[in-house]
């Protein structure tokens, strides 16, 4: 199978649903955020300018613009950029968006997507480094997706331009430069269909986003010391594959979960409650959660690396669990 | 324009300029040289705005800035070694390296914040006069925004409160989007506004609103000055629109010094100016024209401008000096300070 870079498959997937559907709007373009990358979507611009729009910084404004495009029959793709601004927009996502199809009881559609770059960026400080998804999924109606890999962020792209529910897309910057296979032919991944990263026998890693790169490191690291991990990545957070997770514990009975959020209240709290309250009977020892310190996060670089989830601090958790 | 005050203010408003220009190509250099501070915003080419307003600040005022803080903070009398600390992320910054380039805040300078997210000024900056409102302090909140923050409705929200509360702000609008080129084009964007005069935006909230030459000095101090003159006198919140040509420095998407370090000598020997972005330093650069009046109205000559930024430079050296051999702060203390 060709080898693509994480950002090149991005590209390929945000111009093949263009191509397919003329209802794709782009609100917004800088889907590659600063990176160097960005000069990909020139492609877009080119083929399809009366699609792509620029825009003022205006998020309140743009994402209900999208919403509203999207009951009104258009499947508008909107780049917040940084993740933390969606938080500009929380009335237009939390409160519109996502209880439109609800409260209409089922008669409005609204499949927008919104796309986030979330995460310790570096030097990001307090207001550019947000993972908001467990907030958002705090708002029942939106439906949550987190890639890891160029071959996901392509199927799952593609998967995201079919439903229509609104959708938060979550990407992260330090994913562009990853490289890996990605099929020739089109390829759509289905939500709700988590990924099994890595099988292993002795301790499941559930871990998202950039979250699921460092994990796959981490466990290199771990089957040098004789200890076999199963990576599972649920990919979409809404709807949950459930089953994929605690089939993996079934098999392993520990449970580590490494995701970019805060502690409390985070993605990692929420799977690790639904393995409390689901799994319970497999498991041999106590869940184990890898996510940031419950504090902002700070500009300094060795403060940033004190509270941000690294490939050490998740190795260091599967050890004190094998012990 | 030279504003209308003694030649030693005249004098340390210069030098506030230079120091804020020394001290970002300062920190340009850094970053070139493999330095990491992040993404970053440099105040190049808008020091006639920021210093003279400053230079009207009393002791109990206020200031909210944006994520293109260093001339704001610098203006306002912050210490260019623990500036350059905090950009740097060392433990002797003002906020300990939590806050880095976008978040540098000095309380006791009555530095209130640095937002890094747009158009988040404006209300924190009414809010702050609101405080003096209520507290009865007679002291003013002084806002300032870029022309993109007008472009969110948290801007107008905030403008209407302070008009119909009479608040003692003074919103300054600094509008670095002239000959700015898209995004597109591979350079940063100017703001996108339907409006073609910013000013007309205020004045249907009844705010009292000018736009002057935002690369005048003399100009800015005159209507800063007024608007500060009815906000202490219970008037409530004046706009200000000071318009500049966005500086070289500041095209890209990454701070570069694409015309090389600034010569004063281009104020009185045009000649020497390179050829790469002429106009600007002939005719917009509002610190270079500052220079000239100077020079014009006999307050400096070019021996005494030179000396003056011998001794700058060698406080900016010195301030690089310092952030580079602080330490970074200990670990631990990133858990410290979320609450107070």
């Amino acid at each position: 199978m060709r080898e693509l870079s994480y950002a090149e498959a991005k590209v390929e997937a945000l111009y093949e649903m263009m191509q397919a559907d003329e209802r794709v709007t782009l609100i917004g373009n800088f889907f590659l955020g600063l990176s160097p990358k960005r000069t990909l979507l020139a492609r877009l611009r080119e083929q399809f300018p009366s699609r792509i729009f620029d825009l003022p910084i205006s998020e309140a404004g743009f994402c209900g613009l999208a919403t509203g495009a999207a009951m009104a029959g258009l499947r508008p793709i909107v780049d917040v950029q940084t993740a933390s601004f969606i938080f500009q927009a929380f009335p237009q996502v939390a409160n519109e968006a996502a209880n439109a199809c609800y409260m209409s009881g089922g008669q409005v559609h609204a499949p927008v997507i919104f796309h986030i770059l979330h995460g310790v960026r570096g030097g990001g400080a307090s207001q550019h480094s947000h993972s908001p998804q467990a907030m958002l999924w705090n708002a029942p109606g939106l439906e949550i997706v987190l890639p890891s890999s160029p071959r996901d962020v392509k199927g799952l792209l593609k998967a995201a331009a079919a439903r229509d529910n609104p959708v938060v897309f979550v990407d992260h910057a330090k994913l562009f430069e990853v490289k890996g296979p990605v099929p020739e032919k089109d390829e759509i991944i289905p939500f709700g269909q988590a990924d099994i990263k890595r099988p292993g026998r002795d301790v499941t890693l559930v871990a998202t986003s950039l979250m699921v790169q460092r994990a796959l490191k981490a466990s290199e690291e771990l089957a040098g010391k004789g200890i076999d991990v199963e990576v599972v990545d649920p990919r979409t957070l809404v709807p949950l594959d459930k089953k994929s997770i605690l089939d993996s514990v079934a098999k392993t009975g520990r449970l580590v979960i490494a995701d970019e959020c805060h502690r409390s209240c985070g993605v990692a709290a929420e799977l690790a409650a639904m393995v409390a309250e689901e799994g319970f009977v497999y498991l041999k020892a106590p869940i184990k959660r890898v996510a940031t310190l419950d504090v902002p996060i700070p500009f300094s670089r060795p403060l940033e690396a004190f509270v941000e989830v690294t490939e050490e601090k998740i190795v260091e958790a599967v050890l004190a669990l094998m012990r | 324009m030279v504003p209308d005050v003694s030649r030693e203010k005249i004098l340390v408003l210069f030098r506030t300029m230079l120091t804020i220009r020394r001290f970002e190509e300062a920190l340009i250099k850094l970053t070139k040289s493999g330095v990491s501070v992040g993404h970053f915003h440099v105040y190049i080419g808008q020091e006639c705005t920021g210093a003279p307003t400053l230079s009207l600040y009393e002791p109990g005022d206020t200031v909210v800035s944006t994520h293109r803080n260093h001339g704001h903070l610098l203006a306002r009398g912050a210490d260019p070694g623990r500036l350059m600390a905090e950009i740097l992320g060392r433990a002797t910054g003002y906020n300990k390296g939590k806050g880095g380039t976008l978040h540098v805040t000095v309380r006791e300078l009555g530095f209130l914040s640095s937002s890094g997210i747009v158009g988040e000024s404006l209300p924190l900056a009414t809010g702050a006069a609101f405080a003096a409102k209520q507290k009865k302090t007679g002291c003013v909140s002084f806002c300032f925004f870029g022309d993109g923050a007008l472009e969110e409705g948290v801007s107008y929200e905030s403008m209407n409160l302070a008009a119909l509360w009479s608040l003692p702000v003074i919103y300054l609008c600094e509008n670095n989007s002239e000959e700015a080129l898209a995004t597109s084009a591979g350079e940063y964007p100017g703001s996108t506004i339907a409006i073609p005069e910013l000013t007309t935006l205020a004045k249907t909230f009844n705010i009292p609103a000018v736009a002057v030459d935002g690369a005048d000095v003399g100009e800015v101090y005159r209507a800063v000055r007024e608007a500060v003159g009815r906000a202490r006198a219970g008037q409530g919140p004046s706009f200000i629109e000071a318009k500049t040509v966005r500086s070289p420095v500041t095209r890209f998407l990454w701070p570069d010094l694409v015309a090389g370090e600034m010569n004063l000598e281009w104020a009185w020997s045009r000649e020497t100016i390179p050829h790469a972005y002429k106009e600007w330093h002939e005719s917009q650069d509002g610190l270079l024209r500052f220079t000239r009046e100077l020079l014009q109205a006999c307050l400096m000559t070019p021996d005494t401008l030179l000396q003056m930024d011998r001794d700058v430079r060698a406080e900016m050296e010195k301030a690089v000096e310092y952030a580079q051999e602080s330490p970074y702060p200990d670990p631990q203390s990133a858990l410290d300070d979320v609450f107070v």
